[in-house]
């Protein structure tokens, strides 16, 4: 099962520097699983150590929010289109 | 230096003030020239005073939008509701791109301030609001 990831500018240095890659992964947590084994350097900007997508991170399937599909059980079909984005937060505290 | 219209730094402030008492924040789409030709409001999903998150699929809309018209999403925009308008250590820490123009609207004063901030590794860098021809001084000039 191949699917299209789009890599964010920040992400880009250390994944090779490419817009998109081709993944393999029938999950969100299988595609990142597989991201994770060909650019180690980004494991910790995608995945909490205990698997659980960052806090920080934006994952999408085509246009949802894998929050809202079971985070990292979130499934991955043939020609899905992953987005990953880091979350944009902050505040006076 | 970052490039805005009347327009769109009136845009900002009344994001802000409608997100009262919470914190209220957007992106700005614009040019690699520090040149903002939109102000994209966003729901503060955090829902507090004291911390902001733009709506994820506000985000995920505006780098599409920027993909589509040729334009870059350039930075963000949030306001500090009772402090001044400077980074705090968790706007520093959580910066997502050394590339963005980070700007901040403090409601705790009348007038309001609009400031503007580059973040990069840790560094915090305030750089010249052009306002429609009208410079605004950095606060240490």
């Amino acid at each position: 099962m191949s699917a299209l990831l789009r890599i964010p500018t920040v992400l880009r240095p250390a994944m090779g520097g490419a817009t998109t890659i081709t993944v393999e992964g029938s999950t969100i947590g299988a595609v990142l699983s597989d991201v994770t084994t060909r650019f180690p350097a980004v494991k910790g900007q995608l995945l909490n150590d205990d698997g659980t997508l960052h806090r920080f991170l934006n994952v999408y399937v085509n246009d949802d929010d894998v929050r809202y599909l079971g985070g990292v059980e979130a499934p991955v079909s043939e020609s899905d289109e992953i987005t990953l984005l880091p979350a944009v937060a902050g505040g006076a505290q | 230096m970052l490039t805005i219209t009347a327009n769109q730094r009136a845009a900002m402030l009344a994001t802000c003030i409608r997100a009262l008492p919470d914190e209220g924040c957007g992106l700005l789409l614009g040019t690699n020239e520090g040149i903002v030709v939109d102000v994209v409001a966003s729901p503060n999903v955090a829902a507090s005073a004291k911390v902001y998150e733009i709506d994820p699929l506000v985000l995920l809309r505006s780098f599409r939008r920027a993909d589509d018209e040729g334009l870059e999403v350039v930075g963000v925009f949030h306001s500090h509701t009772h402090s001044p308008a400077y980074p705090s250590p968790t706007d520093i820490r959580q910066a997502p791109d050394p590339a963005w123009h980070y700007v901040l609207v403090s409601l705790a004063q009348v007038p309001s301030e609009v400031r503007s901030y580059t973040i990069v590794e840790g560094e915090v860098t305030e750089e010249l609001v052009r306002v429609e021809g009208v410079t605004v001084p950095r606060a240490d000039d």
